[in-house]
């Protein structure tokens, strides 16, 4: 028996929802007295006997060029051979855009209970309890696998990475003949930027911001933090900021360390997306704005008076 | 073509999120049900769109759930669509669902069957992948632009960093977001033409359930907000970086 889990890459490299979800996988497979193995497709510039530092004993590779592209039939056929072959008992993805393309899959190919978006690891003293986020991050809900086989796609930013230098594990290579039926015409990768879901600290502006050609006073905010930037639904949907920014219940569901919100009321709908932040500031001009109740630090203030000057404080403070 | 486009009810997304029975059950007591907002205004809506392109285009909507479901598939029905199919059980998980769904798509034949990216209830965003397998079929996850050349669709899909373009041949799975199209409000002459419109009831066919909600919570609430005066921004950093330890 073992626990399996799919490690995703992005251009040959793994990405930080993988370390998180090597940890949980390597976290359960010693609740439940297993070993940890690590799955990877795809051509892999890392060196991937350094995944034993998360915890796994060996990493599965499947380098056929095929699988470069995520094509959710070759890969379920993959993670679901492979799982048998080793016995695995559960399987776990990033709920991330990989993950929500294949672990829904592999569940139904392997008759498998699904938890999607789980936060924590299972509670295993009675059955196999995974609590995970419901109503767009507004609650939990702690869901029982009933089957033998189970799949777990864990969300980003809700596990902490723990690794253990110097610790390898062997690297086992496996030949899949993969064809796929979607023909990739484009990728378009957005580099540099951190990607918003990824994102240790966000930075981000609603319609209190009046337009984009303000955006660029919090872009120095965001720079300086290492932070991403995001916002609210009626600025993306002006195409003030592109939609990949828009967080929310018909947004991204993000929760960073830290949410600094300036000139964004706080509506239900925004809140939602971004409640299980772990820190949230909101800068608002009317004390009376409801995202106020929602926050942990607040500044009652303009925030083209506020904003320059929180930019400067923390370069002050981190000596830049 | 026939295209068969999923809808699901969800609790508006101004609704007081609460439980009963310890924690067990949601608490719709005083919940307006609208159609998930991804299924209505993207997936909905580019079919529609393709079968005005394409008048001999047929779209079937279907939906998983009781009786109660009606009045929401009746609301899809007024902005498009033939003809809607209600399977007619209490939904337990998503791959009931799925499995539901699929057993649809078989008997009908479908070259395209189109989901919204996620539910805003359960967020799943995994009955589109598992429809897809059960159906053998390839499935395009999270959609921004959907185009139909003859049998060959040309999607633009969300991946890890970035995008990418699809070119995929029909039949097909497509979980469809913002960008597929944009949001319409039905109009008198839908709301009355849909009240015509067939609404076909047939009973689920057996799935055993592989997961079951034991409870739901609230997350924890906050202990309130601490104001920092306008006039000393560093008091903010100070207590971000010594006192939350964020920055
Ligand atoms: C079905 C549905 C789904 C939705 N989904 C989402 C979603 O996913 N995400 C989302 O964000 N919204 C969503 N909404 C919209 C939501 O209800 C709000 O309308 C939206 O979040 C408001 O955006 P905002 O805060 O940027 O703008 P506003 O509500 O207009 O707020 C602007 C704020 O800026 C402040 N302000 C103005 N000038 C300044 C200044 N100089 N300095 C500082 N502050 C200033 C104002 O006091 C105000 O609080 C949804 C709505 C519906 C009906």
């Amino acid at each position: 028996m073992s626990v399996l889990i799919f490690v995703d890459q992005s251009e040959g490299h793994i990405k930080k929802s993988s370390f998180e979800i090597l940890t949980y996988g390597a976290q359960l497979a010693t609740q439940l007295g297993v070993a940890a193995q690590a799955l990877v497709a795809g051509t892999v510039a890392d060196d991937l006997s350094a995944l034993g530092k998360y915890g796994v004993t060996k990493v599965l590779h499947a380098p056929a060029e095929a699988l470069n592209h995520v094509d959710s039939q070759m890969y379920a056929q993959l993670v679901a051979t492979v799982a048998t072959t080793q016995n695995a008992s559960v399987i776990i993805f990033s709920h991330n855009q990989t993950g929500k393309a294949v672990a829904g899959r592999v569940a139904a190919k392997l008759k498998a209970g699904l938890v999607t978006g789980a936060v924590a690891l299972p509670d295993t003293t009675s059955g196999f309890v995974v609590k995970r986020t419901v109503f767009s991050g507004k609650a939990f809900a702690n869901v029982n696998i009933l089957s033998a086989v189970k799949v777990i796609s864990v969300n980003p930013n809700s596990f902490h990475v723990t690794a253990t230098e110097g610790k390898t594990a062997e690297v086992e290579t496996i030949e899949i003949a993969a064809t796929p039926k979607i023909k990739v015409t484009a990728v378009n990768k957005v580099s540099g930027d951190v990607p918003l879901t990824e994102a240790e600290i966000v930075v981000s502006g609603g319609r209190g911001l009046k337009g984009p050609e303000n955006w660029g006073m919090l872009e120095d905010l965001a720079k300086v933090l290492h932070a991403a930037t995001a916002c609210s639904r009626p600025v993306a949907d002006s195409h003030w900021r592109p939609h990949h920014e828009h967080v929310g219940q018909t947004g991204f569901q993000i929760a960073p360390n830290l949410y600094i919100a300036i000139g964004i009321s706080g509506a239900i709908q925004h809140l939602a997306g971004v409640n299980r932040s772990k820190v949230i500031v909101v800068i608002n001009k009317d004390p009376e704005a409801p995202f106020f109740k929602a926050a942990d630090y607040g500044i009652v203030g303009d925030a083209f008076e506020v904003i320059p000057q929180l930019t400067a404080e923390i370069k002050k403070m981190k000596g830049i | 073509m026939k295209i068969l486009v999923c809808i699901s009810k969800t609790p508006d997304t101004t609704s007081k999120i609460a439980f009963k029975n310890g924690n067990t059950v949601f608490d719709d007591a005083g919940v307006q049900w609208i159609i998930n907002p991804y299924d209505e205004w993207y997936a909905l809506v580019r079919a529609i769109e393709l079968q005005e392109k394409d008048p001999s285009a047929v779209i079937h909507l279907v939906t998983v759930g009781g009786a109660d479901c009606e009045p929401v598939i009746r609301k899809a029905l007024a902005l498009g669509g033939n003809e809607a199919i209600r399977v007619n059980a209490d939904s337990t998980d998503s791959y009931f669902i799925a499995a539901q769904i699929a057993e649809i798509a078989k008997q009908g034949g479908y070259d395209l069957v189109l989901t919204g990216k996620e539910t805003i209830d359960y967020n799943g965003s995994t009955v589109g992948a598992m429809v897809a397998e059960l159906l053998d079929m390839p499935y395009v996850s999270l959609a921004t632009k959907f185009d139909l050349n003859g049998t060959t669709a040309t999607i633009n899909r969300d991946i890890e960093g970035g995008e990418e373009v699809n070119e995929v041949g029909l039949p097909v799975v497509v979980s469809c977001q913002k960008g597929v199209a944009e949001q319409r409000i039905p109009n008198m002459r839908g709301i009355m033409a849909a009240r015509t419109k067939p609404l076909k009831v047939t009973e689920a066919t057996a799935v055993e359930a592989l997961t079951g909600i034991v409870s739901f919570e609230l997350p924890p609430a906050k202990a309130g907000v601490k104001l920092v005066p306008a006039d000393n921004v560093a008091e903010l950093v100070r207590l971000l970086h010594e006192e939350a330890k964020a920055i």
